[in-house]
């Protein structure tokens, strides 16, 4: 059974077992507006909970992409890198980032639930 | 200051318009399309662009006007027919630009649009230099809307029909809704179009009457990726204080009859047309998708830093990164390879000429 999480710099984060799939949410897509440019970290590098991860760039301004968890990156979407306007038009499912060995399960218990989220980002927003 | 707002507020809200704070103005900076959609669009068809921020500065009065004015400004003034435009500048004492802006003639004067962020400093400079004799006028009973694409013609014809005669960089008064409207031929896209000078009680309709034709209202940030696309400088990132026209890469904008006479600045342009400018405004094209905004700084191959980005993004219409900026003189030349710092990266790109997108523009007179 996977779980589905998200962080507030607007990443969710999908567990099946040790395996995490990242990426930006559709709220942050539209805050973003177009993304024309996306960077992401090397596969078999390993990043740190709450570090930069990558980057996205809309035509009006770069964005850092963070990790909400630790863990080796063991897979990149290069879909993304070759368009990225593909993360606009389907950003939670198709348009992941990242796939990382999760470090410390542990992690996880420190983000919003979809629910949580959801109110966090119409909070923040207004 | 409270922020102000143009007469077109409720239609920005009305067709969905992310509003943002501009030079005191609550401007949008995109609708419900999204920027990469209303600069094709613009490119394809006609966008809509309220510009009503800009100072439009009416002078009049006086035989000595004309001459007064070539004190200040390097265009041939004299030259100038009325109606006719052309591109021109503020400068400081050291040939710095203090703002960049267009200078029709009317029948009884001149009209010149003004940036923004710069119109009341420009409006007290130029009636301190002008001693008070003349009468000025930023007039704000006006709004100012711009039309561009290549349908704007046909668009702005079935409105306003008539104004399909106007030549590039012409104007003329035509009647809208039994009021004066002055519309010129020119831009900031790259594209062919017209600026709409028009009283703020018809500005609303007069836009619906546009859309109704099939145009669509464009944002600020669409205007900013048109104009780089189109090579032209944004006052403030690209243009200052500390750049004059010549470093700008700008010299067609100062006619070879007023090189040898006096305006503000003209003993440092002078120097700088004869013995060369250390800096020039160049096009860079990174190698990758990587963008380089305005601050990057430039790099030569030995790893020395030779200049710096001064307007950045991705352009919609080229489908590629592009920037532009100053660099020592030494590397200004097309194709020489330089490296742009992004987020601690040496990022390879080149020299490249300007425009990226190559202009449309219904020809006038011509401009050297």
């Amino acid at each position: 059974m996977s779980e589905v999480k998200y962080s507030k710099e607007h990443e969710w984060i999908k567990l099946d077992g040790e395996e995490a799939t990242i990426g930006i949410t559709k709220h942050a897509t539209e805050m973003l507006g177009d993304i024309v440019f996306a960077e992401l970290p090397e596969k078999g590098s390993n990043v740190d909970k709450d570090g930069t991860a990558g980057v996205v760039e809309s035509t009006k301004a770069a964005s850092d992409v963070y990790t909400p968890v630790s863990g080796e990156v063991i897979d990149t979407n290069q879909m993304i890198v070759d368009d990225p306007s593909k993360i606009n038009e389907d950003p939670e499912e198709s348009a992941w980032f990242f796939k990382l060995k999760i470090k410390d399960k542990s992690e996880m218990d420190s983000l919003m639930s979809k629910e949580e989220y959801e109110k966090f980002a119409k909070e923040t927003s207004a | 200051m409270s922020i102000k707002k143009t007469s077109l507020n409720n239609l920005h809200m009305k067709y969905g318009a992310k509003l943002v704070e501009f030079a005191g103005y609550q401007m949008p900076i995109q609708y419900k399309d999204g920027i990469i959609q209303e600069h094709k669009y613009t490119r394809s068809h006609s966008g809509i662009f309220d510009v009503s921020h800009m100072g439009q500065l009416f002078i009049s009065g006086g035989d000595d006007l004309t001459n007064d004015l070539e004190k200040i400004f390097p265009a041939d003034l004299k030259k100038l027919k009325t109606n006719q435009s052309k591109y021109s500048f503020l400068m400081n004492n050291k040939g710095g630009i203090q703002d960049d802006l267009i200078i029709t003639k009317t029948s009884d004067g001149f009209l010149i649009i003004l940036n923004a962020a710069c119109k009341y400093n420009d409006y007290e400079v130029i009636k301190s230099k002008l001693d008070n004799q003349y009468k000025l006028n930023l007039d704000e009973s006006l709004s100012l809307i711009a039309l561009q694409g290549p349908e704007a013609k046909n668009v702005l014809n079935k409105v306003i029909p008539g104004c399909d005669n106007l030549k590039f960089m012409n104007g003329n008064n035509y009647v809208y809704n039994n009021d004066k409207v002055y519309i010129t031929r020119s831009g900031y896209t790259g594209e062919d179009g017209f600026e709409i000078s028009i009283k703020h009680s018809d500005a609303e309709i007069f836009v619906e009457s546009l859309i109704e034709y099939g145009s669509k209202l464009i944002g600020l940030g669409a205007r900013d990726t048109l104009r780089m696309e189109a090579g032209l400088c944004l006052y403030g990132n690209d243009l200052d204080n500390d750049t004059s026209p010549i470093e700008a890469n700008l010299k067609w904008a100062i006619p070879k009859s007023r090189i040898e006479t006096e305006f503000v600045g003209s003993e440092v342009l002078k120097d700088q047309f004869q013995s060369g400018v250390k800096k020039l405004r160049v096009g860079i094209k990174p190698d990758s998708r990587v963008i380089a905004r305005g601050n990057t700084k430039i790099y030569n191959d030995k790893n020395q830093e030779i200049g710096k980005v001064t307007s950045g993004t991705f352009g919609p219409s080229v489908e590629h990164p592009i920037a532009m900026g100053y660099v020592d003189n030494s590397y200004s030349t097309v194709n020489t390879k330089i490296f742009l710092e992004v987020r601690g990266k040496k990022i390879p790109a080149n020299i490249c000429n300007l425009p990226f997108y190559k202009k449309n523009y219904v020809k006038g007179e011509i401009n050297v």
